[in-house]
């Protein structure tokens, strides 16, 4: 019998149930820990907004933000209607992040978290500022 | 009376009555909807362009007077790079979306200076030349780049006789809040279209104002009682290229 060979059938089932098992013991404690999902970036870490309450359930805001902004850019830029709710220079001045001052700056930042776990571009901060009034203005006074 | 109609009514003969008699009272609510004692929903629509938005009751416009603007001074021009986020520079590839310009008349030799910039026609031909209706004109006569339509194709930038329009080369950050700008896109004076909606004054006139020259006076044109009003009514005021016909907002005196 030649020494070098395929895997017998009796060998092939052994490594495949070591493999099985191997699988199985390194997922169950992943799943217990809820935190690791968000933690090796599996799930959109949400950064805490700044204040108060959205303008919607964040359950429906999550759905409809960007049908709401993109109704809503067309009142205010064509229409000079400026009441609006549903502003994005709103939403900048809650959700920008306590560290970075921005909602896209890093990966972490709140727009960016979830459209990089979505993988959806995000194109209004080509043209639209990501930083609260305030801060922008801060940094342009310094030198 | 009030109806429930997950209950029976005891008295069928009473629905029909009670419906007309609502239907009279939803009537009389239609005709004149009184909001507050002598406010109907009417009169609001005729109120301030802040709240409901830009109305074609008015009309943007600006009144210069060359004969005041100063030579060399350019603090209309440093206000509008301030308001709007813009570099400052003057190279071919920079936005300016106001400039100063010194012009001669060759016979005699007397200069003037005037700040020229988007004349925010009432037939804009920027607006005639877009292929996507991204260059529009507001309600009130303010001449725009809506920026999440527009192509970059440079069409309006050709088409406007007082090259006021500039294109944005280069991808920027920091813009302002209150005006996105981005690679790609057209762009010109605006009119400081978000001022004028808080009910203040473009940046420019502001800056003119403070530093005393008082050159620039901005306001409705389409308003008899307004100052821009009356002294177009009163002084023979130019438009700058008025063989187009394209009736500029931005008016001069003294050219």
């Amino acid at each position: 019998m030649p020494r070098c060979g395929v895997l017998s059938v009796g060998g092939l089932m052994r490594l495949l149930a070591l493999v099985v098992g191997l699988l199985l013991g390194a997922s169950l404690p992943a799943a217990a820990q809820s935190t690791a999902g968000v933690s090796q970036g599996l799930q959109p870490m949400i950064e805490k907004a700044r204040g108060g309450e959205c303008v919607e359930e964040p359950a429906f805001m999550r759905r409809n933000h960007m049908k709401l902004l993109m109704h809503q850019r067309d009142d205010t830029l064509r229409g000079g209607i400026r009441t609006g709710k549903y502003s994005l220079k709103a939403c900048i001045a809650c959700h920008a992040s306590q560290t970075s001052q921005s909602v896209n700056a890093e990966p972490g930042n709140f727009c960016q978290s979830c459209h990089n776990y979505v993988a959806v571009k995000i194109d209004c901060f080509q043209c639209h500022a990501n930083q609260p009034a305030g801060i922008v203005a801060q940094q342009q006074v310094k030198p | 009376m009030k109806h429930d109609h997950t209950t029976p009514q005891p008295d069928p003969v009473a629905t029909p009555s009670s419906r007309r008699g609502f239907l009279g009272v939803a009537a009389v609510g239609m005709a004149g909807i009184l909001l507050a004692p002598g406010v109907r929903l009417f009169e609001i629509a005729q109120a301030a362009p802040a709240v409901g938005g830009a109305s074609s009751k008015v009309r943007w416009g600006m009144l210069i007077d060359s004969s005041k603007c100063a030579s060399g001074c350019t603090d209309c021009v440093k206000a509008c790079n301030t308001e709007n986020g813009l570099s400052g520079g003057t190279l071919p590839t920079d936005s300016q979306w106001i400039r100063k310009l010194e012009i001669k008349d060759t016979h005699t030799g007397a200069t003037q200076s005037l700040p020229m910039m988007c004349q925010h026609c009432a037939e804009p031909p920027c607006v005639d030349v877009c292929p996507t209706g991204a260059s529009f004109k507001r309600a009130d006569g303010i001449v725009l780049v809506d920026k999440h339509i527009c192509i970059g194709c440079r069409y309006c930038i050709m088409a406007c006789p007082y090259k006021a329009r500039s294109f944005v080369h280069e991808p920027l950050t920091q813009q302002k809040p209150d005006v996105p700008r981005g690679m790609g896109t057209a762009e010109a004076c605006t009119l400081c279209v978000h001022r004028v909606d808080r009910g203040e004054q473009p940046a420019c006139v502001s800056a003119c104002a403070d530093a005393g020259h008082g050159a620039i006076i901005f306001g409705n044109l389409n308003d008899p009682e307004s100052e821009i009003s009356k002294r177009v009514a009163s002084y023979p005021s130019r438009q700058i290229r008025e063989n187009l016909n394209l009736n500029t907002g931005v008016r001069y005196l003294g050219i």
